[in-house]
């Protein structure tokens, strides 16, 4: 059975999701995506142990051995985003149930599950497999299924939204695709491990760098990297909470994986970083992002539009990491991956709560809401700390190794910009909390109550991860140095 | 269509050629170029031309709609269910040597063969899912 985990945690999925296509009663597609997720889960985690004793795994799908097969790699990496995908897979499916009861129409409650698990297969497979086309597949079964389940909210700026992210996730794919076949020309295979041992001698070949150029535009396009981010606020603002929870603290996430790996192990860190101008570019538009995204967060009216132009500057914060091209500030951004997740998970989550209890997401509603519903918006608070970055939170450990891989190069200047940008963080989410804590709830407004208890503790649990990954970092921190290590180390 | 006798009858002479030539496509996939998705495509394609020629109405007596849903998930699940059997019998996913003890050959050919049908099912179900919905936009 062990062996065969590599396989399962993409293939359940799959055959969940038809399941509950056929069975579409909503309860039971709850309970067995539940399942599915936390199967996925717990294959992931007993991977983590196997391959940090006996290192990265490699499944042949089919029984067709590599390179000419479909290889499934799991490595430190790997493992390391299989592990985040599934936990909050499984953790947005606990807490969600009566917010898809709320947020979508009855009847179609079904299909929104079997959309989640295709999605979970789609994002599982693209970090798994180690065959560039096999990558696109997934990539293309997760997008397909998230614009469905952007789509199927009750709000109906959320179709256009979806249409929006359809158009621009297409023109991603395609060109990712495009990438992939002009690598195929001149190398003639598909395998990445492949791929990386092939490529160097024809790396100052046309045809190598127009791929190239192709993959990292496509891969930035989903990453939703300033400026390519315009599809990101209304997908995230008007899905579906549950939908909302999921993706901004996976999709975007899986991209980022991607791009690593190709510049990291196809391209290799000595192309990437010393012979082309990726690094520089990409560290202009970290930044960019990084204050384009909080300034733009500040004057939003809607929360979860505000969350979502928060999570255009933390993906900036991640792929500084990639700008910074050194092993710390690489682990930063590993760490950043699993640090934004958890907290952008816990304060959509706890949104979630809000829409279910006053049934909108402005600010101008929120008032008093901190005396009627303290623990949504206590955690609210501590969430917001971890995203400024206080000392004892997650946020803190990923800017402080983003910090410090940045002096390492003698950018001193751009540590500056770090704090600069925490003061806006504080701006943006003091404002919610300003209103929430410091005003009365208007006369005549009805008296509310804090969200049922799953959706309370679940929130919970990822706002004490916060806390908690903040001072023990050795799961977080520990993995992503192994990773870097035999990233920076490969050639 | 009442009056159109000559699509009526040509249509109807068609149809069965198409259906055949989809089982050709299909079955031919393991030997040389073809398989289930354009088999599937072919299939579809037969019933939307009697759905042209007849009307919505009367193709979706043939096919109901909620038939269709559950074949979409239907031809995944033949797909998976191969790979799970070749887990059962102790290989990786989907390897089809597993399928038969005696020649491996034998087993890829079996294997193939499931696939693709189940292919067939989920490509030729999906397009005709797909026309229904266009063709009964606004009714």
């Amino acid at each position: 059975m062990l062996d065969q985990f590599p396989a399962i945690i993409v293939a359940a999925p799959l055959i969940a999701s038809a399941i509950c296509a056929i069975v579409r009663h909503e309860r039971t597609c709850w309970l067995i995506a539940l399942l599915v997720s936390f199967l996925c889960f717990f294959g992931s985690a007993s991977m983590l142990g196997q391959i940090q004793d006996y290192g990265t795994i490699s499944y042949q799908m089919g029984g067709w051995a590599p390179p000419a097969g479909i290889e499934y790699r799991v490595d430190l990496l790997a493992i390391y985003l299989l592990i985040l995908v599934s936990f909050i897979a499984t953790a947005v499916l606990v807490y969600g149930r009566q917010s898809v009861s709320a947020e979508i129409k009855d009847g179609i409650r079904g299909w929104y599950y079997t959309m989640y698990l295709l999605c979970l297969c789609g994002l599982m497979g693209i970090i798994i497999t180690g065959d560039a086309f096999n990558a696109f597949v997934f990539m293309e079964i997760s997008s397909l299924s998230m614009y469905t389940l952007i789509a199927l909210g009750k709000d109906r700026r959320a179709l256009a939204a979806a249409y929006q992210y359809l158009i621009l996730g297409t023109i991603g794919a395609t060109m990712y695709v495009i990438g992939i076949g002009l690598l195929y020309t001149i190398t003639g295979t598909l395998n990445l491990v492949d791929l990386g041992e092939r490529l160097p001698p024809l790396l100052d070949t046309s045809a190598a760098i127009a791929g190239m150029a192709f993959i990292v535009v496509g891969l930035s396009l989903k990453i939703a990297l300033f400026p390519l981010h315009l599809w990101l606020p209304n997908a995230y603002a008007f899905a579906p909470t549950v939908t909302t929870a999921f993706i901004a603290a996976t999709a975007t996430k899986v991209s980022i994986y991607l791009l690593i790996r190709y510049l990291y192990s196809v391209f290799g860190f000595a192309f990437s970083v010393e012979q082309t101008p990726i690094p520089e570019l990409v560290l202009v538009l970290s930044v960019l992002a990084i204050f384009a995204g909080s300034l733009t967060a500040i004057f939003q009216e809607n929360v979860k539009r505000m969350l979502a132009y928060s999570s255009v500057a933390q993906i900036g914060y991640i792929t500084l990491g990639i700008a910074i091209a050194n092993a710390t500030g690489l682990t930063g951004s590993l760490v950043h991956i699993f640090n934004h997740a958890v907290m952008k998970g816990a304060l959509f989550m706890l949104i979630g709560g809000i829409a279910l209890q006053i049934g909108t997401v402005r600010i101008s509603d929120m008032a008093g809401l901190g005396k009627q519903m303290p623990l949504t918006m206590f955690g609210f608070v501590l969430g917001g700390f971890s995203l400024l970055g206080v000392p004892g939170t997650v946020g803190f450990v990923s800017k402080w190794y983003l910090a410090v891989g940045a002096l390492e190069n003698g950018w001193w200047w751009l540590v500056v910009l770090l704090m600069l940008s925490s003061l806006l963080v504080l701006v943006y989410m003091g404002r919610v909390i300003e209103v929430a804590f410091f005003r009365e709830r208007p006369v005549g407004a009805p008296v509310l109550k804090d969200p049922p208890k799953a959706m309370i503790i679940t929130s919970w649990v990822f706002i004490l991860a916060c806390i908690y990954l903040g001072f023990d970092t050795s799961f977080t921190v520990g993995v992503a140095e192994q990773a870097v290590s035999v990233l920076v180390g490969e050639r | 269509m009442r009056s159109h006798l000559i699509l009526r009858v040509v249509s109807k002479l068609l149809i069965p050629f198409l259906l055949l030539f989809a089982l050709y496509v299909q079955f031919h996939g393991d030997f040389g170029p073809g398989g289930g998705f354009q088999a599937g495509v072919i299939v579809a394609a037969a019933f939307v031309l009697y759905a042209l020629i007849f009307g919505l109405k009367t193709i979706q007596k043939v096919i109901p709609p909620a038939l269709l849903e559950v074949l979409v998930p239907m031809g995944v699940l033949i797909y998976a269910g191969v790979g799970v059997a070749t887990w059962i019998l102790g290989g990786n996913f989907l390897d089809y040597n597993m399928l038969d003890s005696h020649d491996p050959s034998h087993g890829q050919h079996l294997g193939i063969l499931l696939v693709e049908a189940g292919v067939l099912v989920t490509v030729a179900s999906t397009m005709l899912l797909i026309f229904y919905t266009f063709a009964g936009r606004g009714r």
